[in-house]
């Protein structure tokens, strides 16, 4: 390929996204849109990760949100109970989500469909469930403080400065991604996710190449979940929780499975949709639901890929 | 193709920024609430929001406060300390709110508790743990009693009854497991020692195997349940049903006349510690509580027609005692105001006489408890608590 | 020797919820390859329509048969509604469907009944059967036979009913099943309807156990995925198996082990049974076809 051609399959849509991160903010009437912003942020870069898993490799996960509250308790029990700075401590916790990924995936990656959602699934409640028992490390249901996070003798503080934290890490996070889909092992996945037979026919570790992803999908989960921590200040088994994989899911599926654009539109909808619907108070969690519904039955590819599909055909 | 793709992502995007747009307007004081009303501590904030709306409304009737009128915003966090804490700066930076009472559960309140010390926005919280007001923070006071007192309490009456070595069954839920940790801690000084413990999920449907070694355990003269919900019901029944005859104590998380009817017959004999609320009607007329406690659970029970909750209650004095500081800070300004609320003296509430100063930012004592017995299928005073 | 009785006893109680919800799984699944996350909503939907027309003054037989009714129509709606439009899009677009499904019937619950705690009677009164030293209340035996009386319902439907061979021959291959003059479409819309009713008979049977509120749903559809996927989805043996499995791990762990870790070590030994046979206990193989 020239390097033209791989410039711009590689490097524009980062450029979009770094633009997107730029200038987003001149909209910024107050400090609660950084907040927003920023969880987007936080929220597409887990999403990234978990898209490579689910959409690329075509390996369902419902209990991702385990590694997310690994990150997010790396945050908070290195800096309280070792004294470690914050950057490493996010640092070890991405290795130990790639540790657990390890661990975990080469036994349970083996399953297949709804097997493997089941075997994901209890996976996300046994994290959660030791988050909210060993107290004396966790801090128990009510959750532990977390000391903010210091680079180079800068504190960062405020939704602002989380905002260009969040959004350039996303923007690095997402070229990774784009990058890794041009790789030979994301062209093996791809083939992986289309039929795993003839994948192995071809010669590729399929068991391998799923482990892979598995890995850097959990290490991507967990530095979301550390930065999420480190910007609340505060982490609670919650982030660990069933509810939060349902979220991460629906953000993957909402935006589109194997659309790695499509995670930062996921992560938008799920984030911002609940912060408009308060106007309708009780009936808030009704349209939600409704909302989720009408999107999967006339977008079923996700937002990014239907409305590309959409606008391509009627441009002819 | 991909360009395509690109081109439409970023349109989602920037509609999706353009959608968060919120509006401003009017002179009236605003005040802003994150509560739980939806999610696992619906149990809490759904009579929060209903005692709020309910008493902004009849003060606006009434013409309001300083003579202006009260606009109350509420945010549900759905029990999420994450959700809480992007409500509460939502209402700092948006909604821009004068004052706040909110946070049904403890750690909704310390994920909102900075983002208030921040904003200088006087903040009375409506959850239990003792760590929202020791240390003190400048801003942040609340209304319901720690789970410290109630432990106290509780432990009081064990003493009197000579019943010194229990067993605690606990909910893990953040309610069961600090006022867990607040009786470990309590109870050496107290004199009770606690022999075993168990816990359950509070969702869980049966609990008899906890409940049976529990009774397998020689030595327990009586069992206390910290939990809130539906979880001490069950325990309740599960108890009876076992044939347990020692003495059993539920906590203040059980909080309304719902419980006695979800545990039926096998809550005769329970005794709690509860704040007056829960009976009003019979108090003796000369206690001070009692106009007030009466009057709101004639209202609530009127315009939400449920049951009074003690959770409800708290709401209400957290309004109240908010209001009261405004009006004798003759403004809505949020430093008058929050020395006023520190000044609070003599505040007859639901809970109990409030009397705050600058290291009391909740200004109960054990008095504000009272012991109650179910007898009957009713609650009745324990004589002389 | 009593205690362990008890801890059976439990365990069977807790158990026979799950195997009663992990029921409803099957048939849909069965039907259509879609795992229904709406299902623990039918449970709700049950117990607490049965609650709020009790309470406005309907007598209970006829509140339960209407609470059933309400919710197989239901069922039906979701099918025809959210799941037959979206034909022919992925498994986890189906599944999202049924999340959002299941998020908009919980939040319309929270509306149209209230957030608190709710109960009923049970069907053969409050007082335990004493049994060995230990105890086990009646209706926990009650919803046993509901789970058996179902299962057997079930059993004989698909051996011996040429609907049931129907629903069978729709979930092996859908074109053909079309090609020989079944109404697939019909054959789903059943499914649902029949999982609707399962999951409202359930939550009649279980709230004076569990108790009930506009939220149980989420928990118990959980657990009884969980079971489902344990005994091998698909078979409604497979399923009961599961639910008894995971509620007598869960009572045995809490007795013997630790009572916070008991959800953690039945979800340890599904993981461990899941690696060692990943068709479930009595699953299916699934033979794929290069």
């Amino acid at each position: 390929m020239s390097l033209r051609a791989r410039l711009e399959t590689r490097l524009l849509p980062a450029i979009l996204v770094a633009a997107i991160v730029i200038i987003l903010p001149l909209f910024f009437p107050s400090a609660y849109y950084y907040r927003i912003g920023a969880l987007v942020f936080i929220f597409a870069l887990a999403v990234v990760g978990l898209n490579l898993l689910m959409g690329f490799a075509g390996q369902v996960s419902l209990g991702h949100a385990g590694f997310v509250g690994i990150g997010a308790y790396s945050a908070a029990i290195g800096p309280v109970h070792f004294g470690a700075p914050s950057w490493l401590c996010l640092l070890a916790g991405a290795i130990l989500s790639g540790a657990v990924a390890f661990a975990v995936g080469r036994p349970i990656l083996r399953l297949k469909g709804h097997y493997l959602a089941v075997a994901t699934l209890g996976f996300g409640l046994l994290v959660a469930i030791v988050l909210t028992n060993e107290a004396s490390w966790t801090g128990g249901p009510d959750g532990m403080s977390v000391p903010a996070l210091t680079l180079f003798g800068w504190r960062v503080h405020g939704s602002d400065a989380w905002y260009w934290v969040s959004g350039a890490t996303f923007v690095g996070g997402f070229l990774l991604a784009f990058n890794l889909m041009e790789s030979p092992t994301g062209r093996a996945l791809q083939a992986i996710h289309d039929s795993e037979i003839a994948a192995r026919v071809l010669g590729i570790d399929v068991a391998r190449a799923k482990l892979t992803i598995f890995i850097i999908s959990a290490v991507y989960a967990s530095v979301a979940g550390s930065y999420l921590a480190l910007f609340n200040g505060l982490v609670t088994p919650d982030e660990a929780g069933f509810l939060r994989s349902i979220e991460l899911v629906a953000m993957v599926v909402l935006g589109g499975m194997g659309s790695i654009f499509g995670s930062l539109v996921g992560a938008a909808v799920l984030v911002v949709l609940p912060q408009v619907l308060t106007v309708f108070h009780e009936y808030e969690q009704a349209l939600l639901g409704l909302i989720v519904m009408v999107f999967m039955i006339f977008l079923r590819q996700g937002i990014v890929p239907s409305v590309t599909v959409a606008l391509a055909g009627w441009r002819k | 193709m991909r360009t395509m793709q690109h081109i439409t992502a970023t349109a989602a995007i920037g509609l999706c920024a353009l959608l968060g747009a919120g509006l401003q307007a009017s002179a009236q004081i605003k005040i802003g609430s994150v509560l739980s009303v939806t999610g696992p501590a619906s149990f809490l904030g759904d009579p929060e929001k209903k005692t709020l709306e309910i008493y902004v409304d009849e003060i606006n009737a009434k013409g309001g406060v300083n003579g202006q009128k009260l606009q109350l915003i509420v945010y549900d966090d759905a029990g999420n300390a994450n959700n809480a804490r992007t409500f509460a700066t939502r209402l700092v930076e948006e909604d821009k709110i004068d004052v706040m009472v909110g946070g049904s559960t403890t750690g909704s309140t310390l994920a909102m508790i900075p983002v208030f010390e921040d904003a200088k926005i006087p903040f009375i919280s409506l959850a239990g743990a003792i760590q929202i007001i020791e240390p003190v923070h400048k801003w942040v006071f609340k209304t319901p009693h720690t789970d410290k007192m109630a432990c106290e309490k509780i432990f009081a009456d064990l003493k009197n009854r000579k019943l010194t070595t229990i067993a605690m069954i606990s909910g893990t839920d953040a309610f069961g497991k600090s006022m867990r940790d607040q009786c470990v801690a309590v109870a050496p000084k107290a004199g009770i020692t606690i022999a075993t413990e168990e816990t359950y999920g509070p969702r869980d449907s049966d609990m008899t195997p906890q409940l049976t070694n529990i009774r397998n355990k020689a030595g327990v003269l009586a069992v206390v349940n910290p939990g809130f919900g539906q979880g001490p019901a069950i325990v309740t029944r599960n108890y009876q049903q076992l044939g347990i005859k020692l003495p059993l104590y539920q906590s203040h998380g059980v909080a309304s006349k719902q419980f006695i009817e979800l545990a039926g017959p096998a809550a005769e004999g329970v005794r709690l510690p509860a704040a007056a609320l829960l009976i009003a009607d019979k108090l003796p007329s000369k206690d001070p509580q009692k106009p007030v406690v009466v009057n709101y659970t004639r209202t609530y029970q009127q315009k939400s027609g449920q049951a009074v909750s003690t959770f409800g209650g708290h709401a209400y004095d957290g309004l109240m005692i908010l209001v009261q500081a405004m009006q004798r800070a003759k403004s809505a300004d949020k430093a008058k105001v929050r020395d006023e609320i520190e000044k609070t003296k003599g505040y007859i509430g639901t809970g109990g006489i409030v009397n705050m100063s600058a290291t009391d930012h909740m200004g109960l004592d054990l008095s504000a408890f009272h012991m109650l017995e179910i007898k009957g299928g009713d609650w009745t005073l324990v004589p002389g608590t | 020797m009593a205690e362990l009785l008890q801890f059976v006893f439990s365990g069977l109680t807790v158990g026979a919820i799950y195997a009663l919800v992990a029921l409803g799984f099957t048939l849909i699944y069965n039907a259509s390859d879609i795992i229904n996350f709406a299902q623990g909503e039918f449970v709700m939907l049950g117990g607490m329509t049965t609650v709020f027309m009790a309470l406005a003054g309907v007598p209970l037989p006829l509140a339960a048969l209407i609470a059933i009714i309400v919710t197989t129509c239901i069922g039906l709606a979701l099918h025809r509604f959210a799941i037959e439009p979206a034909r022919g899009a992925s498994p986890v677009a189906l599944i999202m469907i049924t999340i959002g499904a299941s998020v908009f019937l919980r939040g319309v619950a929270q509306i149209v009944f209230d957030k608190r705690f709710h109960s009923l009677p049970p069907l053969f009164g409050a007082d335990s059967i004493q049994f060995g030293g230990a105890a086990i209340l009646p209706q926990s035996l009650v919803v046993l036979a509901g789970a058996t009386v179902i299962v057997i319902l079930l059993w004989l439907f698909v051996e011996r009913t040429l609907l049931g061979k129907a629903v069978i021959a729709t979930a092996a291959n859908r074109l053909a099943a079309r090609l020989i003059g079944i109404d697939t479409r019909r054959i789903v819309d059943f499914s649902f309807a029949v999982s609707a009713a399962i999951g409202a008979i359930a939550g009649i049977l279980v709230t004076p156990i569990t108790l009930t509120s506009y939220d149980v749903g989420t928990l118990l559809a959980l657990k009884g995925f969980a079971a489902a996927m344990l005994g091998g989805i698909g078979s409604p043996l497979g399923a009961v198996i599961g639910g008894i499995l995971i509620g007598m791990i869960e009572a045995l762990s809490a007795g013997y082990l630790s009572s916070s870790y008991k959800d953690a070590v039945a979800f340890l030994i599904i993981l461990v049974v899941l690696v060692a046979m990943p068709q479930g206990l009595f699953g299916r193989v699934k033979v794929e076809r290069v």
